[in-house]
């Protein structure tokens, strides 16, 4: 094994690290802002992939106008699963919202195969996106080289979003005491439906880069990217959204690194081991690597 | 400029507050006292708009003579626009927030720019060590500098009724005596407030007139001095 095979490994690592870090930084949110492990979550990268499809390919859009169009389509499909699915059941146990986001989850993947079918997709990116170009010697693919600065740049505006406007001041505020923000006047319904907008809109990107990266688009895809970026969310320290970033990366580079450098016989246990990683991580620290602890100073 | 009449309120099946009827006159310091779950706080939660009443009505003139609000069918949010600024029990400052955070958030339904720079400075220069820490998270001030963090940030609301929800709740006997004579001060600067305290006797000592409650419902009121001298009242709430 040689330097340069370990340098493409931790670049393919952050390639995926940077996708499931835009997919926990909204999975965090949520958790942060109402409790709710919300399993639906991976199931807008779907939607983001099979909208970037019919943008591009049915449509003919260019993908200037398509990125903005699917980040929008997500946010959208935040903003409806929320009113419908977890609105109304605002200050049930956890575990309610836990199991209708289960429901909410099977509900669009069965919504997909009905109206796309179960047929995988060949998901066809512009000739020049899957181009390689060469960058400090490394031969990526165009869409990659997108991938790796396009997710830290709308994580970047997120965390513009959270600490230095006034949404996300209410936003922090409502996460942190719902009913004390509504003595400050914050509407809180609306505060928390921003909230679901803006984590999925970051999911819909997320489904733009994966259906990109991976080539193949199905209606059950989201599954696994919802799952992980649950892992990665928890590994992070759940709530906190530099953790769910940290928590991403760290996940995209342990995977791949994983696979790349272990013989090739244990490449399929790859989900294995990152559920292993999981455990492993919450035996040492767990509130994850960058969660606080619950207790607060009166 | 507040008025209760016979307000019911339930929490789940309990039956909290019993035909509760008070009155806040404009200008005035009036304070709920009563023991421990005698329906103290859920008066004023009512109040704010953050639990909802079974019967009866609250009214709220924000201006002199002018519209009257009914409380129980207004959202939280529009009790706060109307000039009503809560301080919670138990201070609910949002610790992971800085102090200057908290204190924005207490002007957060107002949009007039150069006044809120010009409040956030008379608060700092009312509480010099919210100034000093202004870019700490509030969860490391103390419980003396929280209770003055949680009112400052209600004063960046420019309320016209001040709701304060036992204000000396865990705080040294010196931080209580600063904190009411601030309240006296801010009172005095045209602020009417409605204070809820277990500990009658600073209560009694700041407020013009008192309501005391038992098992949720209005047993006595009258002016302070008159329930301080009153010997059921130190019998059962002055320590003697």
């Amino acid at each position: 094994m040689d330097g340069a095979y370990l340098a493409q490994q931790i670049l393919n690592g952050l390639i995926l690290g940077s996708m499931y870090a835009l997919v926990a930084v909204g999975f965090s949110m949520i958790y942060g802002i109402i409790n709710l492990i919300n399993f639906a979550h991976g199931d807008i990268v779907m939607i983001g992939a099979f909208s970037t499809l019919a943008l591009l390919v049915v449509l003919g859009l260019p993908l200037w106008v398509v990125a903005p169009g699917v980040v929008g389509v997500g946010a959208l499909c935040g903003l409806v699963i929320e009113r419908a699915a977890f609105r109304p059941m605002r200050g049930a146990p956890q575990v309610t919202g836990f199991i209708a986001s289960l429901g909410v989850s099977i509900m669009i993947q069965n919504l997909g195969i009905l109206t796309v079918t179960a047929q995988p997709r060949n998901f066809t990116f512009p000739d020049y996106m899957l181009a390689a170009v060469s960058v400090f010697g490394f031969e990526i693919q165009m869409v990659n080289v997108c991938i790796m600065l396009a997710a830290p740049l709308l994580v970047v505006g997120l965390l513009f979003v959270v600490h230095r406007t006034r949404l996300g001041t209410a936003m922090r505020a409502t996460a942190e005491n719902l009913d004390v923000a509504r003595l400050m006047g914050v509407n809180i319904n609306r505060t928390i439906a921003a909230t679901f907008a803006l984590g999925s809109a970051l999911a819909g990107a997320a489904g733009l880069m994966w259906g990109g990266k991976f080539g193949q688009i199905d209606p059950l895809m989201g599954f696994l990217p919802g799952l992980k970026a649950f892992v990665a969310a928890v590994i992070g320290g759940v709530g906190s959204i530099p953790g769910a970033i940290l928590g991403g990366y760290v996940l995209g580079l342990a995977e791949v690194l994983f696979v790349g450098l272990l013989p090739p016989v244990y490449s399929s246990y790859r989900d294995a081991f990152v559920f292993g990683l999981l455990i492993l991580i919450l035996l040492v620290l767990p509130n994850g690597i960058l969660g606080k602890s619950t207790e607060e100073r009166a | 400029m507040l008025t209760i009449r016979h307000l019911d309120v339930f929490r789940g099946r309990t039956h909290v507050l019993r035909d509760v009827s008070l009155e806040v006159g404009r200008g005035e310091i009036v304070a709920l006292i009563g023991a421990n779950g005698a329906g103290k706080t859920t008066t004023l939660r009512t109040i704010s708009g953050l639990l909802p009443a079974r019967n009866g009505e609250i009214s709220f003139a924000p201006r002199e003579g002018g519209d009257v609000l009914d409380l129980t069918s207004t959202p939280a949010e529009a009790i706060v626009a109307a000039g009503i600024c809560h301080c919670p029990e138990g201070r609910g400052v949002f610790s992971r927030l800085s102090v200057h955070e908290n204190l924005l958030m207490g002007a957060y339904l107002r949009d007039d720019r150069q006044d809120i720079r010009r409040d956030m400075e008379q608060v700092c220069a009312m509480f010099p060590i919210l100034a000093a820490r202004r870019n700490q998270p509030a969860g490391n001030l103390s419980g003396g500098e929280q209770m003055m963090l949680a009112i400052g940030r209600a004063l960046m609301g420019r309320p016209r009724l001040l709701i304060l929800d036992e204000p000396s709740l865990g705080l040294a006997p010196l931080v209580v005596e600063a904190i009411f004579q601030l309240l006296a001060r801010i009172n005095r600067e045209g602020v009417t407030i409605l204070l809820v305290e277990q500990n009658a006797v600073v209560a009694l000592e700041l407020a013009h007139r008192a309501y005391v409650l038992e098992n949720g419902r209005v047993v006595m009121s009258g002016e302070s001095a008159a329930l301080a001298g009153d010997d059921n009242i130190r019998k059962a709430y002055l320590g003697g």
